[in-house]
């Protein structure tokens, strides 16, 4: 199905099944702990034997010797992979670093070998008697040290060129009646997904089967096929539970390959999970970024100047952390600036998490906004909604991209300033502040105080792409009047399983019960996978694409003619005429597949979503500690398939942004170039009791642009501005500018005052 | 992990005994830190001496009016026991304090006194670390130090001693039964217990070679408020930044004790003359030969505040 047209009534406006909050389908079985994951597939092949991985010990350099002895002698060991013995290995198109390192060594971490035996703990004792030498080579490992080495990044993720231009930013900046030039900078950070990335490869003659924990099956298959240099026909993946991806299990990982190349080895199945201490160097991260923002107005705050320009660090090869895209759309203003600088760093390869680009460029823009308003004197919202735009201000006419790392087609606008197929940017500000108690807000920061504790509250907009991207499914009717939809979508915590089956249901007229959903599957029709929020609304568009198929065909077997069709209560009607769907497949199954694609309504507007975000915070007077008292989500996103699973994410990814804000970072050892705390003890993500009080609202929406749902994307808007309205209400509740993420007591507590 | 025998004894003279008899043996109880160690290869015995059916368990009154905490009295029962909570509220405030309710339940009374060190350079077994591979140098120092050490560090080791609740047993003036391998036994106060890291950081603490800690014994309860206050980034599951430990009578004499800033919990008793004159004058006389970091030396000015906070808490309190 192409959808080039906007939608118009459909099936789905129904809302029987779809917009309603449904409980996951895939629920029970989370909770009773019989949705297995990858590494707990036991059941799926016989005679598993363990891979354990050993990582390099240096960041830079080569092996000059491997003594493999007394680990090949210890009990019960199988084989040990290195690449000596792996055979020729490409490197997959969506890596930066490869995935077997030696005798080069790239990043600490970076696996040298597989270890397998015949138990766990075998391979473990036996990885440890495994001895390397290394000639160690300096290498780069501190940003600041090379950010003046940067150069414009290659492109950004979606292919996006790194650098724009609009008007002259420097006369006008010169020009403007208040100015602000500020420096901001965010920290590495590391996924820290509950699950760690593990596989089970077995092989049967040349055909490969991977059990595996991934966002993205298609990417895996390809890039798993170049990678080992196979037909992709051969190689089938499974990934029908993932436990948390986050963006760093949308490409092929170490765990994979390896188990892959251990059981071609040791000529059985082997199964590898990354330890935990390995996965902070191991796998990808989110780069640290230094962001330059100047913000020009007239004395009135109308912006018309601004510039924001990010360096970030990778790996030769890699790509900018793209922090500056957002302000591209965000704000009005006739000149205009962006770059995404990147450096060669000799650190882990950085790639997408949690937002990538947004969420860091926010993070600091929305502080300089908060800024702005106070040189100002201004509300920061009426500050914000007086610079809000209907279309986009700075949209380069973007070239199709060559980056195999891009992960959408990039997209040349017909329009130098596209309109905005919906923005109720204002709206979400205006609903936010009514419901948050914005009014109370104290225009005096340091002045209210509870007991021990300053308080403030902060603000800060959100604003993500929505992204179109074709997709696949499957859809079949059985006798028992079952249909069942195969896709090889993934659900990585986000309730695809449930939407999807939402979808299925509204459109043929079903209920919940008699539809059985089926993801994470190589052999089923290709979908959008998981990642850059992009996964609701295209994957469930191109179920809906299978399901006009599958109307059609029970129409033509049930005799119904041409005739309008209404799928109602496990039947289908047509005027007088009604048959019961299990009868219409009475004697055979009826199959349908089709595909959701895009013409180019998303040449002709820009699509987006947006949203604000209000916290409270106390910061202790004495300790500096802060702890987040309430935090407030208004998202204007289209229509919401699913008001509780959604909220899930939205509240999930508000999570992370108080990661950001207060607590996450991988710290660099500088000298000898890795993340030094690369564990779960040292790296810290919120717990429990740093979260309070979190309510999400989703403003009524539906946009005919994006797809037949009429749905956006949704999950990583819920993580974009929180950590700048964090930083605000601090600034609000103490009176203390922090200007570099996180924010720890240590950054506060030379410059407040100790009162008690 | 390194393969190892493994023994069950009954009592606790036969576990020191099994201790001396076979070299490189380790005891374990809740095993909450001992077995993570050994995962990683940072801990490698070669023999596990299982404490579980020793005994120790109780928590007994003694007869000068204190408490007689048995060796293997786990954190949460610790935590919980109504005499501890009445009497010795720093105490239960400090336990709680750590890590988790599944690892308090499994943690033990001498177990969390012998905790090691979360430096990361000892947790990366790539990387030099006194404590961990005597000889080969200091990853921290020079490195990432955030968490480590202010005082009575020295260029061999800035680590830290992790342990809420060792800090109130040191503000407490608890002391530590033992029973060696002979079967003689002897009392350590908590002030000889742990040690500086000298030029020796592997040697953490002042027993022998088998030596088994048998109880924790509180002197009888010296009144006062209890405070513990542990200051670190996220709001639970985390180790201490700073801690203080602090019981203060009516009159404003008090006792401190800090933890997060040294090998051991820090506690100078002249410091204590000083509470008379404010947090500032305590602050100075404990944190006296302070050496910081770049990273941790926000640490001197985060003691005095927090202390500061402590005593206006103590002193609001009826």
């Amino acid at each position: 199905m192409k959808f080039d047209t906007p939608a118009t009534t459909n099936p789905i406006d129904q809302l029987k099944v779809v917009g309603q909050p449904i409980d996951r389908i895939d629920g029970p079985l989370k909770t009773t702990g019989t949705a297995r994951y990858a590494y707990d597939r036991h059941d799926v092949v016989g005679n598993q034997a363990y891979g354990f991985v050993v990582g390099a010990a240096i960041a830079k350099g080569r092996i000059r010797s491997m003594e493999l002895a007394a680990a090949k002698a210890a009990p019960g060991v199988i084989a040990i992979v290195t690449a000596q013995n792996a055979g020729k290995l490409a490197k997959g198109s969506r890596n930066t670093a490869v995935l077997l390192g030696g005798p080069e060594i790239q990043h600490y971490h970076q696996a040298v070998a597989l270890v397998v035996a015949e138990t766990f703990e075998q391979a473990r004792a036996a990885a440890y008697l495994v001895q390397i030498e290394y000639a160690q080579e300096k290498g780069a490992f501190d940003l600041d040290a090379v950010k003046d080495t940067a150069t414009v990044g290659r492109s950004v993720a979606g292919g996006d060129v790194a650098e724009s231009r609009v008007g002259d930013f420097d006369a006008a900046f010169a020009a403007a009646a208040v100015q602000l030039d500020a420096t901001y900078t965010t920290a590495y950070e590391s996924h820290s997904m509950m699950e760690p990335h593990a596989s089970i490869a077995a092989w049967d003659g040349d055909r490969l089967t991977l059990w595996t924990s991934n966002q993205m099956i298609a990417w895996t298959v390809e890039d798993m096929a170049h990678t080992l240099g196979i037909d992709a026909q051969k190689i089938r993946v499974l990934s029908p539970y993932v436990g948390g991806g986050f963006g760093g299990k949308l490409f092929l990982r170490a765990d994979i390959v390896l188990a892959a190349l251990g059981a071609r080895v040791a000529q059985r199945p082997v199964k590898v999970s990354l330890q935990r201490a390995l996965m902070p160097n191991n796998t990808t991260h989110r780069a640290a970024t230094i962001q330059r923002i100047r913000i020009g107005t007239d004395k009135d705050g109308r912006i018309g100047a601004i510039a924001h320009e990010s360096w970030s660090g990778d790996l030769p090869g890699g790509r900018p952390e793209a922090a500056s895209m957002p302000t591209r759309s965000i704000y009005a203003g006739a000149n205009r600036m962006t770059a995404n600088r990147l450096a060669v760093l000799d650190l882990p390869e950085a790639s997408a998490m949690r937002a990538p680009g947004e969420a860091p460029g926010l993070a600091a823009l929305e502080i300089a906004m908060d800024e702005m308003a106070e040189k100002l004197g201004m509300d920061p919202i009426e500050f914000r909604i007086l610079n809000d735009t209907q279309v986009v201000p700075d949209y380069p006419q973007k070239p199709r991209s060559q980056d195999p790392q891009a992960m959408v087609e990039p997209k040349k606008a017909l329009d130098p300033n596209p309109p905005f197929s919906q923005r109720q940017f204002a709206q979400c500000f205006r609903v936010g502040a009514a419901r948050f108690g914005w009014s109370a807000r104290s225009t005096k920061p340091g002045s209210i105080r509870d007991g021990r504790w300053l308080v403030g509250i902060g603000v800060a907009a959100a604003l993500r792409d929505n992204l179109l991207t074709k997709s696949a499914a499957r859809v079949r009717l059985d006798r028992r009047g079952v249909v069942t939809v195969e896709t090889d979508m993934t659900d990585i915590g986000t309730g695809s399983y449930t939407i999807i089956a939402q979808t299925a249901a509204e459109m043929m007229g079903v209920p919940l019960d008699k539809v059985v959903v089926r993801l994470g599957d190589s052999s089923f029709p290709v979908s959008c996978g998981s990642g850059g929020q992009w996964g609701g609304n295209n994957s469930t568009a191109g179920v809906y694409a299978a399901c006009v198929k599958l109307r059609e065909a029970i129409g033509e077997r049930a005799g119904l003619g041409s005739s309008e069709l209404v799928f109602a209560d496990g039947s289908v009607r047509a005027g007088a005429r009604s048959v019961a769907l299990a009868d219409v497949a009475r004697d055979r199954e009826l199959v349908a597949e089709d595909l959701i694609e895009y013409g180019d309504l998303d040449k002709r507007y820009q699509q987006s979503t947006f949203g604000a975000h209000f916290v409270e915070v106390g910061v202790d007077a004495a300790t500096c500690e802060t702890r987040v008292r309430r935090m407030l989500a208004v998202c204007a996103a289209g229509r919401i398939l699913n008001p509780k699973t959604a909220r899930s994410q939205v509240i999930g990814a508000m999570t992370m942004g108080v990661g950001a804000a207060l607590m996450e970072e991988l710290f660099v050892d500088r000298r000898y170039g890795y993340f030094v705390n690369h564990d779960l003890a040292s790296y810290e993500v919120p717990v429990h009791a740093d979260i309070p009080h979190q309510e999400v609202i989703f403003l009524d929406e539906t946009d005919p642009i994006s797809s037949p749902m009429k749905a956006k994307g949704v999950a990583e808007l819920g993580i974009c501005g929180v950590a700048a309205a964090i930083a605000n209400a601090i600034h609000n509740a103490t009176g203390v500018r922090v200007r570099n993420y996180p924010i720890t007591l240590d950054k506060l507590i030379t410059q407040m005052p100790m009162t008690t | 992990m390194k393969p190892f025998t493994y023994e069950k004894p009954s009592s606790p003279a036969e576990a020191a005994a099994a201790a001396a008899r076979v070299e490189g043996a380790r005891f374990i109880a809740g095993g909450t830190n001992l077995l993570d160690l050994m995962k990683l290869q940072i801990e490698t015995p070669s023999h596990l001496i299982d404490l579980n059916d020793v005994g120790l368990d109780k928590i007994e009154a003694t007869d000068q009016g204190g408490l007689r905490v048995g060796a293997l009295v786990r954190n949460t029962d610790l935590a919980a026991d109504w005499r501890v909570r009445r009497d010795y509220g720093v105490l239960t405030r400090a336990l709680v304090a750590g890590a988790s309710g599944q690892i308090r339940n499994q943690a033990t009374t001498a177990g969390n006194l012998l905790q090691r060190t979360r430096c990361p350079y000892f947790y990366d077994t790539n990387q030099p670390c006194n404590k961990r591979s005597p000889g080969s140098g200091c990853g921290a120092i020079g490195g990432f130090s955030r968490q480590h050490a202010i005082v009575g560090v020295n260029d061999a080791c800035i680590a830290t001693h992790p342990s809420d609740m060792a800090v109130a047993m040191r503000v407490l003036d608890a002391n530590v039964e033992t029973v060696r391998s002979d079967g003689s036994t002897r009392t350590i106060t908590i002030a000889d217990f742990h040690r500086l890291p000298g030029d020796t950081p592997h040697i953490e603490n002042a027993l022998e070679a088998g030596e088994l800690i048998t109880a924790v014994v509180l002197p009888a309860p010296a009144g006062g408020t209890h405070v513990y206050r542990k200051v670190r980034d996220r709001a639970s599951y985390a180790f201490a930044l700073v801690s203080v430990a602090a019981i203060v009578q009516p009159d404003g004499t008090g006792k401190v004790a800090l933890g997060g800033v040294a090998h051991k919990p820090w506690r100078v008793e002249a410091a204590e003359s000083q509470t008379g004159r404010g947090a500032k004058a305590v602050a100075s006389e404990l944190l006296a030969d302070a050496r910081t970091t770049h990273d941790n030396a926000f640490k001197v000015p985060l003691v005095e505040r927090t202390l500061a906070s402590v005593m206006a808490e103590a002193k609001a309190q009826p």
